[in-house]
């Protein structure tokens, strides 16, 4: 990143400036709606890693004695079930902490993939003579002329609905966003000083794509990702609802609201939950980019 | 501005041939015959099955299909819907009222909240109000509005009985006039109730997709109004003893608004994707509704037709919006 060597560290003269890393951390630190976003974030994770030991059922065990059972503090409900259970007798807590494993799996795989096919593109797309460019920026812009989550929708009908195809859909939507980024960085920078040294000094041209001018357009796309992460969650969980991502009897957030649909007006809890983990995920994760703009590239502004 | 013009239009001219592709593409590459799937379960004989290819002109080279369906669209023509026998555009025409006069009620409401709420928010920055208003918005923003809508159904519709469950007007009204917006056509009507009922059906679908654009708006607006705020005009107005409310309200607000009136342009994309998970919560007979149907019962002319139509909306609104910006801000017109 170009902006550490341009920060003024006041009374640290004679002393070895911060190592990149603390650098960000104590920017990142100052806002407390990131650090929040971080924890709960954090926290998340670990439930989805240890979902097998923290679930206190299996997350397709039916108790048939036990359809619709309310959350504990309700009449009707029993220390049991925490969080009650859905139609089938199936444990929702349980559930939910398995669904948090399927919502960060999607996420990372979706942001991977857009990732780096975006910037790859992007990479190109700056470099590349005039009719490679137009050509990828077009074919950008025609993806971008479909509401993204209809596309989606059609691209999973083409390739059958499952979680993995809803996924590729989502990545294929997400990365003409990475694309238009990683380009106009790319040509920020390209016309610098460093980047014409590299070239007269003779460095390849591969070399000067990827390891000269790259490192440099980092930030908007490290920050770009991290929202890509929300975007991924809520538009897996929005086909899952729509019947097009996970397929029952799949513990995925989105799923689980579509099977509760019919019960929304006898039974709040089944709605409630799955949404409410949904929006806590996506809520921490859009904190924790809000704060990772701020730390990492102070001119792109709050919008 | 002519030339800011044209090269605005030769962008979409290729862009449009790509959309077109792209739905064409799409829909031969969707599984299923067909055929096979519009004969149903009783199936067709192999003579009958050839003639439907033909009639649908399924037996010509690809780069054919393609020219007569370009062909088609120039002339209004944009297949028939297996399921219902219904010209697309038809259909089209019929149900994009229904989602234009939600997804007009939706933008309303968000513009009517989110300009103010932006604009108080920057006004008093880093005060509670500001704070409140902030982190409001970000959970908007984050909202999965289909959780959102069953929300607002459980909690306005079943617990408190205020407004219906679904669909776009009561049974017991038959209103089919002129406009297509159920709000001045149950006016029209004349009858008594219809027009109560068409509101209370709009009122939850209309809060759940204005959520999202509503926050975006009053982010973009408080950090548009900040960044104006600083400026050197800000401080004249101010040191020329206008009133606060004059100085924020007018001169502030009137130049924040140039990138408020783009994000709120490209929302109508979000709206429409919205208004796909939205319509199909609350049964709204629109475009959204329709396209998930036909993509259900593969009718595929139908989600061909309705995906280009739909790219076709977005595209040309997008383009309004940048010639709207060029004419307002004449920087962008260069470059």
């Amino acid at each position: 990143m170009t902006d550490s060597a341009s920060q003024p560290v006041p009374q640290q003269t004679f002393k070895a400036p911060p190592s990149r890393l603390r650098e960000f951390w104590s920017s990142f630190r100052e806002n407390r709606g990131a650090v929040i976003g971080l924890f709960v974030f954090l926290g998340f994770l670990v439930v989805a890693l240890l979902a097998p030991v923290l679930a206190p059922y299996a997350p397709d065990a039916q108790y048939r004695d036990a359809l619709l059972v309310p959350p504990f503090w309700q009449e009707g409900g029993s220390t049991r079930f925490l969080l009650g259970t859905d139609a089938l007798g199936r444990d929702l807590l349980s559930r939910l902490i398995f669904g948090a494993r399927y919502s960060f799996f999607i996420g990372l795989i979706v942001v991977t993939l857009a990732t780096t096919c975006g910037v790859l593109l992007g990479v190109i797309a700056g470099f590349a003579p005039t009719w490679l460019d137009t050509l990828i920026m077009r074919l950008m812009d025609i993806v971008l002329s479909f509401p993204s989550l209809l596309l989606a929708l059609v691209l999973v009908a083409i390739l059958g609905p499952s979680l993995l195809n809803a996924m590729i859909a989502i990545a294929i939507v997400l990365q003409p966003h990475f694309v238009r980024l990683t380009r106009a960085a790319v040509l920020t920078e390209r016309s610098k000083d460093y980047v014409t040294a590299a070239r007269v000094a003779g460095g390849r041209k591969l070399r000067i794509m990827f390891r000269t001018v790259l490192p440099n357009c980092l930030a908007p796309i490290i920050v770009q990702a991290a929202l890509s992460f929300s975007t991924a969650v809520l538009d897996t969980a929005a086909l899952g609802f729509l019947g097009m991502g996970a397929q029952p009897p799949t513990p995925e957030w989105g799923t689980m609201l579509a099977e509760s649909r019919e019960f929304i007006l006898r039974a709040w809890w089944v709605v409630t939950f799955p949404g409410l983990c949904i929006l806590v995920t996506v809520l921490a994760i859009n904190l924790m980019g809000d704060g990772l703009r701020d730390a990492l590239d102070p001119k792109l502004k709050r919008s | 501005m002519l030339s800011f013009l044209t090269r605005r239009l030769l962008t979409f001219v290729p862009t449009f041939i790509g959309v077109t592709l792209i739905a064409f593409a799409f829909i031969r590459l969707l599984p299923g015959d067909p055929i096979l799937l519009m004969a149903g379960e009783r199936g067709v004989s192999a003579e009958r099955y050839e003639q439907l290819r033909a009639q649908f002109g399924f037996d010509k080279p690809m780069w054919q299909q393609y020219l007569d369906y370009v062909w088609g669209i120039f002339h209004g023509d944009l297949g028939t819907s297996f399921v219902t026998k219904k010209p697309v555009l038809t259909e089209f025409m019929s149900l994009f009222p229904a989602t234009v006069e939600l997804g007009l009620c939706a933008i309303i409401l968000a513009t009517i909240i989110g300009i103010p709420a932006g604009v108080i928010a920057a006004v008093n920055r880093g005060k509670f109000f500001d704070q409140a208003l902030m982190s409001t918005a970000l959970v908007g923003y984050s909202m999965p509005i289909f959780w959102w809508a069953l929300l607002l159904i459980i909690v306005f519709s079943g617990w408190l009985g205020w407004t219906p469950v679904s669909g776009r007007m009561g049974l017991m009204y038959f209103i089919n006039g002129p406009t297509g917006f159920m709000l001045i056509d149950s006016l029209l009507s004349g009858q008594s109730g219809a027009f109560r009922s068409a509101v209370t059906h709009l009122i939850l679908p209309t809060i759940a997709l204005a959520t999202i654009p509503l926050a975006v708006i009053a982010r973009q607006t408080r950090s548009a109004m900040l960044e104006v705020l600083g400026d050197d005009y800000v401080r004249t107005a101010r040191a020329k003893g206008l009133s606060p409310a004059r100085v924020n309200g007018v001169h502030a607000l009137r130049n924040a608004l140039i990138p408020v009136v783009t994000v709120i342009g490209l929302s109508v994309g979000t709206l429409l994707a919205g208004a796909i998970l939205t319509e199909t919560i609350f049964s709204w007979p629109g475009i959204g509704k329709w396209m998930v149907d036909s993509i259900f019962r593969r009718d595929y002319q139908v989600v061909q037709g309705g995906l280009l139509l739909i790219a076709l909306v977005v595209m040309v609104v997008n383009l309004i919006v940048d010639l709207l910006y060029g004419l307002i801000n004449p920087k962008i017109r260069k470059g």
